[in-house]
């Protein structure tokens, strides 16, 4: 992975930086310690890793506002980063730059419950939101596996998305206003408590913009009531196109269900020999499907479910009786990636999406590819959304695995594009998919995408390296390429 | 007279935007123009008409997902959706009354482009989102005459920046759009409407919050004073000469019938409850979700308001005190979040006093819809943005636009 080259005279500048910083985020607030900066050297995509040139740990948004200022003024490139646990390398550190960590905005600002919405700053971990209104009934809607750890914040700059996103919506679209700190330190805010933000939706190209635009200090998320119940279907079928159908019929009939995952036969082994959640072993795919509402609604949905999944084939179909089983059919999904982790030293983890309607040929050619590539794949799939996430699995310490996994990775991300998809679906494009980028977008896509960039962080000191495979300066993007006076008036209908 | 090119390809849009620039000659884009008057006026003497790029390309409902050309009828697309069971979830208004356009069967009702370009969402906004939650990809045209795509045709991506939600409400400002795909959902199976009657303002407001609080899943949640309540064609609403709190329940039979009987319970102590069942409530809603109820007198300015829900009420107040017999008339949607005020016409619009009010009310925005083209022409139709962000948006506008041919002016001063 080819890293913007590092400016060999920030890095000279390096202890001045680091004296400045100090005076901008006194005592412990700036970590230029060796061994300290490793705990920095990577994210989530843990096979690439830099050393920071600096952290810098601020706590007030007047801080980062200084800090960016002094960064913009003295050329300092600047990587954001939340909790640390994107998937895609998002908060890969740079050699020449300040890695500026938010794991001191952690407070809770503001709960208003008659506006049904929760201020909190940015490095307030996505459980945590619900945690302080669960009491009241009340949750945060997006549920990113990693939500245990992963900041608020972070999802914001990633557009996270989980197994509730087909009913209640990506970050995006659970988000009312976050307060941004431009590169040059002014501090702008996008909507807030009401619904409209109102004007350009620069809210909705922050929201997924990883990091690249600006460094969000406060973000204002909606909550949503707890449903009264919450009941999930277990059903094991025969092949994959028959718990396909299966999915595609629930959606026809009208039904959307809280969550409808699918895992295939090595996902479902791997996660029960980890979990014990009494899946099926005898059955290719495996579906949970869950409902929520009032009770009466989930009881007569769960029949309609049950009913098309016997017109489907299934093979064993279970009901949760109470929680903590329906808690148990989510256990083995909900720890899939770690299970995966036990049967294989390493594994890679895509994250493309594609029209649902495509899965048997997506799942089809996986297997072929498994093949020809020698290594083995499991996959557990948002089978609602058309998010799929295959585990290639593989061992580091095999000379070029790591290479044939990321090639394999590469073909499975073209093949979701080929059937109609896109390279990820929650996962963020970071550095993992920055070399695909060319497969979804032309160049004058990608030129449009950097000129939003531009006109943001016209020095491009944010997050330098990532989402896009090739940098252009700011101003050779802006020029026009129309000659004057050489276009023929156009033969268009004219009235 | 304005020379309009109504282009019938994608292909064609580039070729006139790729003149347009050479020749630094500045287009007004519009679909049907039903929403022409929404906005700063623009002065162009040449408009592109995107009404000729109609169609739906493609359509498989258990995708969730309908593309479609940019100037496809709305009309169209909603007939598409209905045959199949589903709708787009943001409920579009119709602001043509509200307008003063015809909207009879033969007006041609708006486009797809044209209502994603103006962000238009109704009541079930607050539940369901805006448009801008329900557009996942474009194609279009920017004013550099470059033609680009962003997002995709499936519901869950993040792949690149997202675009697709900066043309939404960017009033045709950014691009010419040519297609967008949009996500789509099932039609719930029944709808059922709650209404309180006779309660205040701001106990509208608490009947309103608490609703939403419920794990009843309410679907609209709106407050008609007791004159505009008046105004309804809906007999149930008009003729008890009370004010009315309205909350919607959709979804399977069964669930609507025990969450309505729910509501009636919790809430039967702010008011005697009456409940409407499928036409009543369809009509009801089509009334709140065009705000026909405040469109009268056809002079009067109309304002739209998106402020915190709670504070609906205290914002109105705020203006009667700031802008004594201005107010004419007023509802509320989205739980209090969206207020629609009609105010006596003056060359103001009484904008100051209608922004004062918001912003001293936890913030928001004031959009000032409806009023004569020389008062929009010097009034700020969508609210000020403080110096950093309008420098911010100014650059995003050159970045798409740099020549300012793109509907100059509509949005703003160079905008």
């Amino acid at each position: 992975m080819r890293m913007p080259d590092p400016d060999a005279n920030t890095i000279a500048r390096r202890a001045r930086i680091a004296r400045d910083l100090k005076r901008i985020v006194p005592g412990e607030g700036v970590i230029v310690d060796e061994d300290q900066l490793r705990a920095y050297e990577c994210d989530g995509l843990s096979a690439y890793r830099q050393p920071p040139l600096i952290v810098v740990l601020p706590s007030t948004t007047e801080q980062v506002s200084k800090v960016l200022r002094y960064c913009h003024e003295n050329g300092v490139r600047i990587v954001p980063r939340g909790a640390g646990t994107s998937l895609s390398g998002g908060a890969l550190p740079l050699a020449d730059a300040v890695t500026l960590g938010l794991g001191k905005f952690n407070r809770i600002l503001d709960i208003d419950l008659e506006n049904r919405c929760v201020v909190a700053q940015p490095g307030v971990t996505n459980l945590a939101v619900t945690h302080a209104v669960q009491d009241q009934g009340f949750y945060y809607a997006p549920d990113p596996s990693s939500q245990i750890a992963c900041s608020i914040g972070g999802n914001v700059a990633e557009n996270a998305g989980g197994v509730h996103c087909l009913k209640y919506g990506l970050t995006t679209n659970n988000l009312l206003g976050v307060e941004l700190v431009l590169m040059t330190g002014e501090v702008i805010r996008l909507g807030g408590k009401h619904l409209d933000a109102g004007d350009y939706d620069l809210m909705g190209v922050v929201t997924g913009s990883e990091g690249l635009l600006g460094v969000i200090t406060e973000v204002t998320v909606r909550i949503l009531r707890a449903p009264e119940t919450a009941r999930a279907v277990l059903m094991g079928f025969p092949d994959s196109e028959s718990a396909g159908d299966t999915v595609a019929a629930i959606i026809a009939e009208g039904i959307i269900p809280a969550g409808l995952e699918m895992m295939d036969k090595p996902a479902i082994h791997a996660a029960e020999d980890f979990v014990h959640a009494d899946y099926p072993l005898d059955v290719e795919a495996l579906l949970i499907c869950e409902l929520d509402g009032p009770d009466a609604e989930v009881a007569h949905l769960i029949e309609r479910v049950e009913a098309i999944a016997k017109r489907n084939r299934v093979q064993t179909l279970r009901v949760s009786a109470s929680d903590e089983e329906r808690a148990l059919f989510w256990a083995g999904r909900k720890a899939a990636f770690p299970a995966v982790g036990r049967i294989s030293p390493d594994y890679y983890c895509m994250d493309g999406t594609i029209p649902r309607h495509a899965l048997p040929t997506v799942l089809h050619r996986m297997t072929e590819m498994s093949r020809q590539y020698g290594l083995r794949v499991a996959n557990v799939f948002h089978a609602g959304d058309g998010n799929l996430h295959p585990l290639i699995l593989f061992d580091a310490n095999t000379p070029d695995e790591l290479e044939r996994a990321e090639r394999f990775g590469a073909d499975i991300l073209r093949l979701c594009v080929e059937v109609g998809g896109v390279l990820t679906g929650e996962h963020g494009v970071g550095v993992e998919k920055r070399d695909l980028m060319g497969e979804m977008f032309s160049e004058i896509d990608l030129a449009q995408q950097q000129r939003m960039k531009c006109a943001f962080d016209p020095g491009q000191f944010l997050n330098p390296g990532k989402v896009f495979p090739t940098l252009h300066r700011c101003a050779e993007l802006g020029r026009m390429h129309i000659s004057g006076g050489t276009v023929p008036f156009p033969d268009i209908p004219r009235f | 007279m304005t020379q309009s090119y109504r282009p019938d390809t994608a292909q064609q849009v580039l070729d006139l935007m790729t003149w347009a620039v050479s020749e630094k000659t500045p287009l007004d884009l519009r679909g049907h123009a039903t929403k022409a008057a929404l906005g700063r006026p623009t002065n162009t003497s040449h408009a592109l008409d995107l009404s000729g790029l109609s169609g739906i390309i493609d359509y498989a409902p258990n995708e969730l997902v309908l593309t479609a050309r940019a100037g496809t009828p709305v009309a169209t697309i909603q007939a598409q959706l209905d045959e199949a069971g589903q709708m787009l979830a943001f409920e579009p208004p119709d602001l043509r009354p509200l307008l003063g356009r015809p909207d009879g069967p033969d007006d041609p009702g708006g486009t797809l482009g044209g209502l994603v370009s103006c962000n238009l969402a109704g009541p079930r906004r607050l539940s369901a989102g805006a448009a801008r939650d329900h557009v996942l990809g474009i194609h279009g045209v920017t004013g550099r005459a470059e033609a680009i795509k962003s997002g995709g045709r499936v519901v869950k991506n993040v792949t690149g920046f997202d675009l697709s939600k900066l043309m939404t409400g960017a009033f045709g400002t950014l691009m010419a759009l040519t297609e967008l795909s949009v996500k789509v959902v099932p039609r719930p199976e029944k709808t059922r409407t709650i209404l309180v009657l006779g309660t205040g303002e701001q106990a509208a407001m608490e009947v309103m919050s608490h609703a939403m609080r419920s794990p009843h899943e309410v679907s609209g949640a709106a407050f008609l004073p007791e004159p505009v309540a008046a105004r309804s064609g809906v007999a149930l609403v008009r003729d008890p000469g009370r004010a009315v709190v309205a909350l919607r329940v959709e979804g399977p039979a069964p669930s609507v019938a025990w969450r309505c009987e729910a509501l009636r319970n919790e809430l039967g102590g702010w008011g005697p409850t009456e409940e409407l069942h499928s036409a009543n409530s369809a009509a009801l809603w089509r009334e709140v979700r065009d705000a026909r109820l405040v469109a009268e007198p056809p002079e009067a300015q109309i304002w739209r308001l998106s402020v915190p829900p709670m504070t609906g009420a205290a914002v109105v107040r705020a203006l009667e005190h700031n802008a004594p017999g201005a107010l004419l008339a007023w509802q509320y949607d989205w739980a209090g979040g969206l207020v629609w005020l009609a105010v006596a016409p003056t060359p103001h619009a009484h904008a100051a006093a209608v922004r004062r009010a918001v912003d001293h009310h936890g913030g928001g925005h004031a959009t000032l819809i409806r009023a004569d083209r020389d008062v929009r022409a010097h009034v700020a139709v969508f609210h000020p943005q403080p110096p950093a962000l309008a420098a911010l948006t100014r650059r995003v506008k050159e970045s798409f636009d740099p020549a300012g041919i793109l509907s100059p002016g509509r949005m703003g001063e160079g905008r």
